[in-house]
């Protein structure tokens, strides 16, 4: 592959125009992309900063950093960042929003103002819930129960709630955005069955979005009208029911997983055919696999209230359908495996952190199958063991793939290489330092201690002093690449159009791409996933 | 904008879709998809007027039977003829009968604000009543068919609770709606939709039929419970 | 663009279809019908509903496919929605 080709002067996406305004005005999928890369990675940051001061007051068992109510207010400030402001938007808005268009050979979404509108949105709503935490916090938890949201809490529940709303419109634009795209954009001879993976999981993703994000906004709604105005739909005093809300929160917020982690399975599915050079084995089984979870996550939200006082038989009803939902997921590991068998492996930075996926992902999945199961729930239920395992699929299953993406595409993005030295040394601190963290907290849950406490017996402060220091050793896993990424912008390889001899019209194109993505509308005739083809026309060594 | 290849065909088709009827498609799609999000919105207050009325159907008959019949249905006819000069509204730009368009847009926007008003006017009767829920909430009323019972009056809280909470989503959607007729009456008088561009009127067009259909079910739901007794 | 315009007439003629359904869901009150009372007003706006989707919204004629799927599954997810909350909620009481 000639590098010396590339030109920095051409014509691109991010040279096309200059100032503050042609950002901050810009209707380009790619720009409105980078605004919530950055807007994202702040918030990210800023999320972290509050795991590491849970952590740090966690190291040791007496409560000496801070006291139970700023606990409470900071556990909360990190669920509801981590969950509404990082993990819902991170890949589908980033690298989503920057790669469906480009990968099914459109100029751009269906709406792009509407799309720019999803950023304000979002942005409006974070700056809510920063003003939100400067002015006193919140202390409910990210779930916002009642009765004590609604009655007891002294804190800005309805402040952080409306923040909540306000980003929940604009990830049902966003999902509304791609819908459209995927039905009503594709480029010719861009049919179903020739889309990428990660276009699939997207698409997936969208219809959570739209189907479920409503139903917590109205919930939301309702409970700030029952803290304001005294309306009593959760209210035990006028015959209401606690475990309505739940239900309905919990009917966006378990398929809300999905939301995060679809695209993320996205994202591996690229990577892992692209670094074992070979067609995807089961395409179509990855593909639906994306949608039955999708429609399955909608059956499951009541796992998450076995031991609130619901009925016996819906918990029967609820942990039955809860193990559906791990079929097609497994479908996608199985797939991914056999992918991977004879495939001619390069264990390039992206490739590490699909590895680290495939770890981290299956381990909190297959906790998840421990806590469908009603009786060990009951034990299980409000302790790390909760904890350690939605990070699992949470942090080490998004993040992993969110981060692999980045390395992936980032030659596409900012036309520039990252050092891949500085790449698989963050990959490999990223695993270590997640495992360290949260598998202590497996042991911990099971031993017995709650979840959501300043304080704990000594008897669980070794476990926890280990999980404080995998938090430190995970945060110089995450703040490296944000380190070589920025500096790569000025002094990275410039990037070849196709780096890694990768299949997929966003390679067909330049890198960074032109303002319309292509020079002329692509005509797709080949299968998804070609490698067999590209591994004879030419033999490229993916080197370093 | 590099707006080397200005459209030589239709004005209104915009850079990135290749031809109006892709643009048209993905429009009308976009537009349902929204519809879809507000299906499931207001989806989140039936099941709770599901689970409830279903717990407390006795006390919710009885709350509901003091709501004023009268001028339920009289605002179910209003709103319906606002659906009709939606509908006709949608008609004239398609025709491209501007004048027409502009007419009916405005007739919509008075049913929307007649509609409001007789709300307005129950909502009154329910300060007077002291049927609003909060600390001056009483209920005293028996519960339909069985004079000596009489109805628990939290549930009836209850019911209220769930009217104000849906007729209130309601009526601040329709008032979002004729916000957006008025805006597009503007628009249309100074000829802005003509029989190749008039997408805006036609979606606003689907989300006031919406508006409807929740009503539609508000109706019975609300003002129709055992009434017969 | 081959669109296909109704009528005014056939506007009008559903906007009476409208005002008779609900005079009837109106009188249909009134009548001691058990437990079907209930099972008859939402027929009666389910009906009304219909009548809306297809005529006043185009839905019959448009030319945009996915519709009538899309609203296929907001049907199915509201239903979903609905019928597993009431299955904790109608059994919250047997043992
Ligand atoms: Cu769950």
């Amino acid at each position: 592959m000639a590098t010396t080709a590339v030109t920095p002067e051409r014509a691109n996406y991010l040279n096309a125009e200059y100032g503050v305004k042609s950002w901050l005005l810009t209707v380009d999928h790619k720009r409105i992309a980078l605004l919530y890369l950055l807007s994202v990675t702040l918030f990210f940051f800023l999320g972290g900063f509050f795991a590491l001061l849970i952590r740090l007051e966690l190291l040791t068992p007496a409560g000496d950093l801070m006291q139970a109510d700023t606990y409470n207010k900071v556990f909360t400030m990190h669920g509801i960042i981590m969950v509404f402001f990082f993990l819902i938007p991170v890949v589908p808005a980033v690298l989503g929003n920057f790669l469906m268009p480009i990968m099914i050979g459109a100029k751009d979404l269906a709406f792009p103002r509407i799309n720019l509108l999803s950023w304000y949105l979002y942005v409006i709503g974070g700056l809510l819930i920063l003003h939100c935490m400067l002015t006193g916090g919140v202390d409910t938890g990210w779930t916002f129960y009642p009765p004590f949201s609604t009655s007891f809490s002294n804190t800005k529940v309805v402040e952080a709630g409306l923040a909540v709303f306000v980003s929940g419109f604009s990830s049902i634009l966003t999902g509304l955005n791609f819908i459209v795209t995927v039905h009503r954009m594709r480029a010719p001879g861009m049919t179903w069955d020739r889309l990428p993976l990660f276009v699939w999981a997207n698409y997936a993703t969208s219809i959570v979005m739209i189907l479920g994000t409503p139903v917590v906004a109205i919930t939301i709604v309702l409970v700030a009208l029952e803290r304001t105005l005294h309306l009593g739909i959760f209210d035990p005093k006028l015959g209401g029911d606690p475990l309505l809300f739940q239900h309905l929160f919990w009917f966006y917020s378990h398929p809300a997983v999905y939301i995060m982690i679809l695209p993320s399975m996205g994202v591996i599915s690229e990577l892992i055919t692209c670094f074992s050079r070979k067609r995807v084995f089961g395409y179509k089984f990855v593909a639906l696999s994306s949608v039955a979870i999708a429609v399955l996550g909608f059956l499951v939200w009541a796992h998450h209230m076995f031991v609130a006082g619901m009925s016996l038989y819906a918990g029967l009803i609820f942990s039955f359908l809860s193990f559906f939902v791990a079929v097609p997921s497994a479908i996608k590991v199985f797939n991914w495996t056999a992918t991977l068998y004879k495939g001619s492996i390069s264990f390039t930075t992206p490739m590490l952190y699909a590895f680290g996926f495939l770890g981290l992902f299956t381990m909190g999945g297959l906790t998840g199958l421990f806590l469908a199961a009603l009786g060990v729930d009951v034990h299980v239920t409000d302790t790390y063991f909760i904890v350690a395992h939605f990070h699992y699929i949470m942090v080490g299953g998004v993040l992993m793939g969110y981060l692999g993406g980045m390395h992936f595409w980032w030659p596409k993005i900012s036309g520039r290489m990252y050092p891949e030295f500085w790449g698989k040394l963050s990959a490999l601190i990223v695993f270590l330092g997640f495992n360290l963290t949260f598998f202590p907290q497996f042991i911990l849950g099971y031993m017995g201690m709650p979840r959501r406490y300043w304080q704990y017996p000594p008897e669980f402060q070794i476990l926890n002093v280990l999980s404080t220091a995998g938090a430190s050793v995970l945060a110089v896993g995450y703040l490296l690449p944000m380190i070589y990424f920025v500096w790569s912008m000025r002094y990275g390889k410039p990037a070849p159009d196709n780096p890694w001899n990768a299949a997929g019209l966003e390679w067909m194109t330049s890198s960074p791409p032109p303002t319309y993505n292509f020079d002329e509308t692509p005509v797709v005739t080949w299968e998804a996933y070609n490698y067999e083809e590209l591994n004879k026309k030419e033999e490229v060594p993916v080197e370093r | 904008m590099s707006d080397s290849e200005v459209a030589v065909h239709n004005p209104a088709l915009r850079h990135h879709f290749a031809e109006v009827e892709q643009q048209r498609n993905a429009s009308s799609l976009g537009m349902w998809l929204f519809l879809v999000t507000e299906v499931m919105f207001f989806g989140g207050m039936f099941c709770a007027y599901l689970v409830y009325r279903t717990a407390h159907f006795g006390d919710f008959a009885a709350a509901s039977s003091t709501l004023d019949l009268k001028l339920g249905t009289i605002n179910t006819a209003v709103l319906i003829l606002s659906s009709l000069t939606v509908v006709m509204a949608v008609w004239a730009a398609q025709t491209g009968k501007q004048k027409a368009l502009v007419m009916y847009l405005l007739l919509t926007i008075v049913l929307g604000l007649a509609f409001l008003g007789v709300k307005g006017v129950e909502y009154a009767e329910k300060f007077e009543k002291h049927h609003v829920p909060g600390p001056t909430f009483h209920f005293a009323g028996a519960i339909p068919g069985h004079p000596d019972h009489p109805a628990d009056p939290r549930h009836a809280e209850m019911f209220f609770s769930l009217y104000f909470v849906m007729t209130g989503m309601h009526a601040v959607h329709m008032i979002i709606g004729i916000g957006l007729f008025a805006f597009l009456a503007f628009k249309a008088s100074r000829g802005a939709y003509t029989p190749a561009y008039f997408t805006p009127i036609e979606n606003a067009g689907l989300y006031w039929h919406f508006v409807d259909i929740i009503w539609i079910y508000l109706f019975p739901l609300l003002y129709l419970i055992d009434r017969h007794k | 663009m081959s669109e296909h315009i109704s009528s005014p007439r056939l506007y009008v003629g559903i906007w009476l279809s409208l005002m008779v359904l609900t005079v009837v869901t109106v009188v249909a009150a009134q009548i001691d019908l058990g437990a079907f009372n209930t099972i008859v007003a939402l027929t009666i706006a389910s009906l009304k509903a219909v009548l809306v989707v297809l005529f006043f919204m185009h839905v019959k004629y448009a030319h945009e496919r996915m519709i009538k799927p899309v609203i296929a599954a907001a049907l199915f997810f509201l239903f979903l929605l609905l019928a597993l909350s009431m299955a904790d909620f109608a059994t919250r009481l047997w043992i």
